[in-house]
């Protein structure tokens, strides 16, 4: 039966003395509206809304026009570099014990400015407890709303916007969790709540859900029923002591009855034939441990019995587990999930979610926001705010805690994307597609690698941010916040490499991307891509010229052979900035040369030469890389070349700023400074035959199935036939063996000596994957 | 037709917690038969017939006993006998004492125990069992009694009005036809069967939270040490002290999922509460065990009769005697919650049915032979 994780847990008293950290927890109070509380048995989950001001990098072109010619312009740089203050969106969740929530409140309430904030959403069973409370401390009035409706609510939010938020739980496994990749459609589902009772809810659509049935065998009944039995008070004490049992001296086994299995039906010995059958015909004591874990199994097996019973009845095969009986406990993870594999024999999973905790505070926000339409937009999990799985371990006991002075508080933060995400339609299965090459959580030697490596370029990183800021002398301060805020998030990860779902290298890049964010170095790389631009552009007829001198042959190869030399200046591959940094002659005929010979590492090359003779593409989408010699002296003449044989070009560009790659505004002024050169390219791009889209992505990684809506909608319009995906980023570390249903190009040079190693070559090996799908599969 | 079958003729069915023995007491025996008859067979005959009780946990449940009973050409009583499974060496000992080895008879045996003491009774008591398929037995047994009926009345029953406590009465009823049928079985654990003919079933599921997590939480909880005791003490209980109630957490009924506030929220869910704890009552908790189980048992039931497309649910094993709490408890939650789609059946011989159908086996056999 519903009712999430209502308990008497005995009132703890309210410590005062504890002072909050205040740039740590309730952060943006000063723009916070829109409040939400949800407080359950023991712990207390806020919700707010706030706008965050920080700083982005923007580039806006000179205007040239009074210029007579373009040579009077040498010298001068391409385009100008501002940085402004820009606000967007962002939702807090913060988790704390019931026993803080007046320390909380009195904090709220002095550091809350906005006076429009009249009411505070509430749900829980704890809400109508701590009404009063409320009312008189923040002077908002509590508006209750239903529990299940937020849960549910809560519930669909974080399966859309947080790509890794499920997973299955393998307690003997070498990762004991194993993120799910999120179905495009996330309905219909079941979800299981084990609060002191059981409910079971059909999901079937954002407001369409309805409750199946239920069981009274829950959390309540392992608490109470333990309570009675052991003599132990507190919840997270039972699951200790039944963590320590012994079932089998109280349960009666199939083969206490049978001597042995019961082998025409199938039940092994082992199984439980009678839970405290043992009880009921021996005069002997049992110990508090054996009984508590004869309980645990008992209900467990229970509620897995039942909720597979329904997911059988309803035909559902997703079936979500949350609760307080659930909440981060690996101990009922692990029973639960045994049950349901015995009883569905494998054909359904049991999954669990990273933020189960706060659904119901999410679901209650959700209900109070519903006039800004946060469901209208895609929102992201920013790594540098929040805690990750597991940050406050469930079976440490509050009360240790509290006597060690520190405040236990979990935290949630997402930011509002200024772009609605979707998946790639030309990938060949949207549901089973995962953007990730390898990840880090199950392969523990890579992860050593990367952790080591993130560890050891982190130096780098501060000096570039640094002096990417030179007329701020604040900034070195501020480098340094983000040094150790990332190294501790390195730490962490090391520790518990599963805090934010699967480990990858885009996670680790993507993390640092946030922490930097979280600083006000919107770009670091902002000047040296200005400045790679400007030289690089220079070079660019020379390049055009010289390639259009060869035959058809040796033509198609030297344009291939630029776009992989361009790739080589990355000032993101820990190898490259060595080598740029020490010597800043190092050119792009030099990158040709350092390339390895062919056959190459992957070696697709003839193949995607035989297609070159055939009828040209209709359309290709390129998902370029760097700014600077790659994009302007690899990308722009092979494209080119593209065009001239018929065949449209759709660039993407990410649409903010990560590492030395191009954004999308940059490109724009590129493209607009290249076309004025180039009669090619300014035909293109006046009939539209060149087109530039943002990716919806702040990241020097790729996930397909998170891009601009307004990209998809082009690839669909023009018909593309063609995806080129370039660099290690986007089409080694992701989508390397990402399966589409058209024709795709991947290519790379591996700068990474390790990487290199790893795939059975050696530094600057070049990847070059031609891949045709086959004609049943493909899309015509 | 005269059967070659010796006496005396028993079926057993070992269980977890329970010995059930049906016993056939020839009542046309021939002076020549009685003649010729063993001195030890007789002293079985009368030792199990004068008594009611034998030892300190045997019984006769005597207002079960079938009278007149034509069984393959022979005519006579059908007693019910049981007693606990932890007295089984004690029992196989008895065989020995009595010679039982020398009356050159099956002893047919099914039930976990038919496995567990095979060899006991080999080694100790010189007998070979017969080991026959409990499912089986049970099925079998219970055609078997349903056909010849209990005395000359139906031997099933169902409750009249179950969701009106008030009005719910025991009827008896005669099923004209069985089949298909959820047949659950609660023993010490519990088995669910869809049976669609007399030899076609299968076993749906089963669960462990059976009579003996009854009687074994009790025991814990209450310190009783019978399951006798344990539901006197249910039947004077109140499962409301102890569970949690819709009505305890919403004020009343929770409106948004159509749920009453009477409706159990979470059993055992008051007991979270130190206060409660140390207020409760033996009687509240043993009711609120009862209630638990009974519910829980209730509740797998039906999803397993609406997945299984079946409407009659039939409710046997010896969790069900003297429990009318279970009985009507699980009446009403059949038809409360499939709103009059489901029938709960129950049967007179509720925990006896392996136990017959064994007996049967050892007919069967000596037919064969």
């Amino acid at each position: 039966m519903a009712l999430c994780g209502v308990a008497d847990t005995g009132s703890h008293s309210m410590d005062k003395s504890i002072t909050l950290p205040p740039d740590e927890i309730f952060r943006n109070l000063e723009n916070a509206k829109r409040f939400a509380i949800d407080i359950g048995g023991s712990l207390t989950k806020l919700a707010y809304y706030s706008t965050v001001q920080h700083k982005v990098a923007k580039v806006r072109s000179f205007d040239h026009s009074a210029k007579v010619s373009l040579q009077e312009t040498d010298g001068d740089p391409l385009y100008e570099i501002s940085v402004q203050e820009e606000i967007t969106a962002r939702l807090h969740f913060i988790k704390f014990e019931n026993a803080y929530i007046e320390t909380c409140l009195d904090f709220i309430k002095d550091h809350l400015v906005n006076t429009e904030t009249k009411v505070i959403k509430a749900t829980g069973g704890g809400a109508h407890k701590f009404k009063d409370l409320i009312e008189k401390k923040l002077k908002l009035k509590v508006d209750k709303e239903d529990e299940m409706t937020c849960l549910i609510k809560g519930c669909n939010f974080v399966l859309k916007n947080i790509p890794h938020e499920a997973f299955v739980y393998a307690k003997h496994a070498d990762s004991e969790f194993r993120f799910q990749h999120t179905h495009p459609d996330i309905f219909p589902y079941l979800l299981i709540n084990i609060g002191s009772g059981v409910s079971i809810v059909k999901v079937e659509a954002e407001d369409k859900f309805e409750r199946i049935g239920g069981s009274s065998i829950g959390g309540g009944t392992f608490w109470g029923l333990g309570a009675l039995l052991t003599k132990t008070k507190r919840f997270d004490e039972l699951l200790q002591l039944a963590s320590k049992g012994q079932h089998t001296n109280v349960d009666m086994l199939v083969k206490d009855i049978y001597g042995g299995a019961y082998g025409s039906l199938g039940l092994t010995g082992d199984l439980i034939a009678s839970s405290f059958g043992k009880s009921a015909t021996t005069d002997k004591e049992f110990s508090k441990e054996d009984m508590a874990k004869s309980l645990l199994h008992m209900i467990s097996n229970d509620i897995g019995q039942l909720a597979c019973l329904y997911a059988k009845l309803h035909n559902l095969t997703r079936v979500y587990f949350g609760g307080f009986f659930i909440r981060g406990h690996p101990v009922t993870m692990h029973t639960i999930t045994y049950s349901i594999n015995f009883f569905t024999k494998g054909e359904v999973q049991a999954l669990f979610l990273r933020h189960e905790g706060y659904l119901g505070a999410i679901g209650a926000f959700l209900k109070g926001a519903e006039e800004d339409n946060p469901n209208q937009y895609s929102w992201g999990e920013n790594y540098a705010g929040s805690s990750g799985l597991m940050s406050v371990s469930p079976e440490l006991n509050p009360i240790q805690r509290a006597r060690s002075g520190t405040f236990p508080f979990d935290m949630l933060e997402m930011d509002r994307l200024e772009r609605q995400l979707v998946n790639l339609p030309l990938l060949q299965d949207a549901t089973s597609y995962i953007p990730d090459t390898v990840d880090l959580t199950e392969d523990a030697l890579a992860r050593e690698y990367w952790l080591y490596c993130f560890e050891e370029a982190l130096d780098g990183v501060v000096k570039r941010a640094i002096a990417s800021q030179k007329d701020q002398p604040e900034a070195v301060e501020r480098a340094e916040k983000f040094r150790q805020k990332y190294r501790h998030k390195l730490q962490t990860l090391r520790h518990q490499p599963f805090a934010y779902g699967s480990l990858t290298v885009r996670s680790l890049l993507d993390t640092r991307e946030h922490c930097l964010n979280e600083f006000n170095f919107p770009d670091p790389y902002s000047k040296i891509k200005q400045k790679e631009n400007d030289m690089a552009l220079k070079y660019y007829l020379k390049v055009v010229k010289s390639v259009e001198e060869l035959s058809w042959e040796q033509r198609q190869f030297n344009l291939v052979k630029g776009l992989l030399a361009g790739n080589v200046f990355d000032w993101g591959a820990k190898a490259v900035s060595d080598v740029l940094e020490s010597d800043p002659e190092f050119g792009f005929e030099q990158a040709k040369q350092q390339l390895q010979e062919r056959p190459w590492l992957v070696d697709a090359y003839n193949q995607w030469i035989e297609r070159l003779k055939g009828p040209p593409h209709k359309c290709a989408l390129f998902f370029v890389d760097n700014s600077g010699i790659d994009i302007i002296l690899g990308v722009f003449p092979f494209i080119r070349e593209l065009l001239i044989r018929g065949t449209e070009v759709v660039l993407a560009s990410n649409s903010g700023p990560a590492l030395n790659d191009v954004t999308n505004s940059e490109l724009q002024i590129l493209t607009e400074r290249i076309a004025a050169m180039d009669p090619v390219i300014h035909a293109a791009l006046k009939e539209d035959r060149l087109a530039l889209v943002q990716n919806g992505s702040s990241s020097p990684c790729l996930d397909l199935s998170r891009l601009d809506k307004v990209l998809a909608t082009v690839v669909r319009e023009r018909g593309t036939d063609l995806v080129i995906i370039e660099g290690m980023g986007r089409a080694i570390h992701t989508n390397y063996y990402a399966m589409l249903s058209c024709e795709s190009l991947k290519l790379a040079v591996i700068k990474n000596s390790w990487l290199a190693d790893r795939l059975g070559g050696k530094i600057f090996s070049v990847v070059f994957k031609y891949e045709v799908p086959s004609k049943a599969q493909g899309q015509h | 037709y005269i059967l070659k079958c010796t006496f005396p003729w028993f079926g057993m069915d070992i269980g977890g917690t329970l010995v059930k023995l049906v016993y056939f007491e020839p009542k046309d025996i021939t002076a020549e038969e009685e003649l010729e008859e063993v001195e030890n067979l007789k002293s079985i005959r009368r030792y199990l017939t004068s008594n009611t009780a034998y030892g300190k946990t045997g019984v006769r449940d005597v207002h079960l006993e079938l009278h007149n009973l034509t069984i393959c050409g022979r005519t006579g009583n059908l007693h019910f006998i049981r007693f606990p499974t932890a007295a089984m060496h004690r029992f196989i000992q008895m065989g020995r004492d009595k010679h039982f080895s020398s009356l050159h008879t099956t002893l047919c045996a099914t039930g976990g125990g038919a496995y567990k003491f095979e060899n006991d009774f080999r080694t100790m008591a010189d007998l070979e069992l017969l080991k026959l398929d409990e499912l089986d037995c049970l099925i079998q047994g219970l055609l078997y009694i349903d056909s010849v009926g209990f005395n000359g009345h139906p031997e099933c029953y169902y409750f009249e009005n179950p969701s009106d406590t008030q009005n719910c009465i025991k009827s008896p009823c005669c099923l004209d036809n069985l089949f298909p049928m959820l047949l659950v079985n609660i023993g010490s654990g519990v088995s669910l069967l869809a049976v669609y003919t007399k030899d076609n079933y299968k076993r749906v599921t089963g669960t462990s939270l059976g009579g003996g997590t009854f009687l074994g939480l009790c025991c814990l909880l209450t310190g009783c040490e019978t399951f006798e005791e344990a539901l006197e003490m249910a039947s004077k209980g109140d499962s409301t002290n102890v569970d949690k109630l819709v009505k305890d957490i919403y004020g009343g009924d929770y409106q948004r999922f159509g749920l009453q506030g009477s409706a159990v929220a979470s059993s055992f869910g008051h007991m979270m509460s130190k206060e409660k704890r140390d207020s409760i009552s033996k009687e509240d908790l043993a009711r609120a065990t009862l209630v638990t189980i009974t519910n829980n048992i209730g509740s797998i039931a039906r999803m397993c009769a609406v997945n299984e497309k079946i409407e009659r649910v039939v409710f046997v094993g010896n969790f069900l005697r003297i429990n009318t709490v279970s009985t009507k408890l699980l009446a009403y939650a059949m038809d409360f919650w499939s709103k009059g789609q489901l029938r709960a059946l129950f049967l007179e011989h509720e925990g006896y049915f392996g136990a017959v159908g064994a007996f049967l086996e050892l007919l069967k056999s000596s037919d064969d032979a």
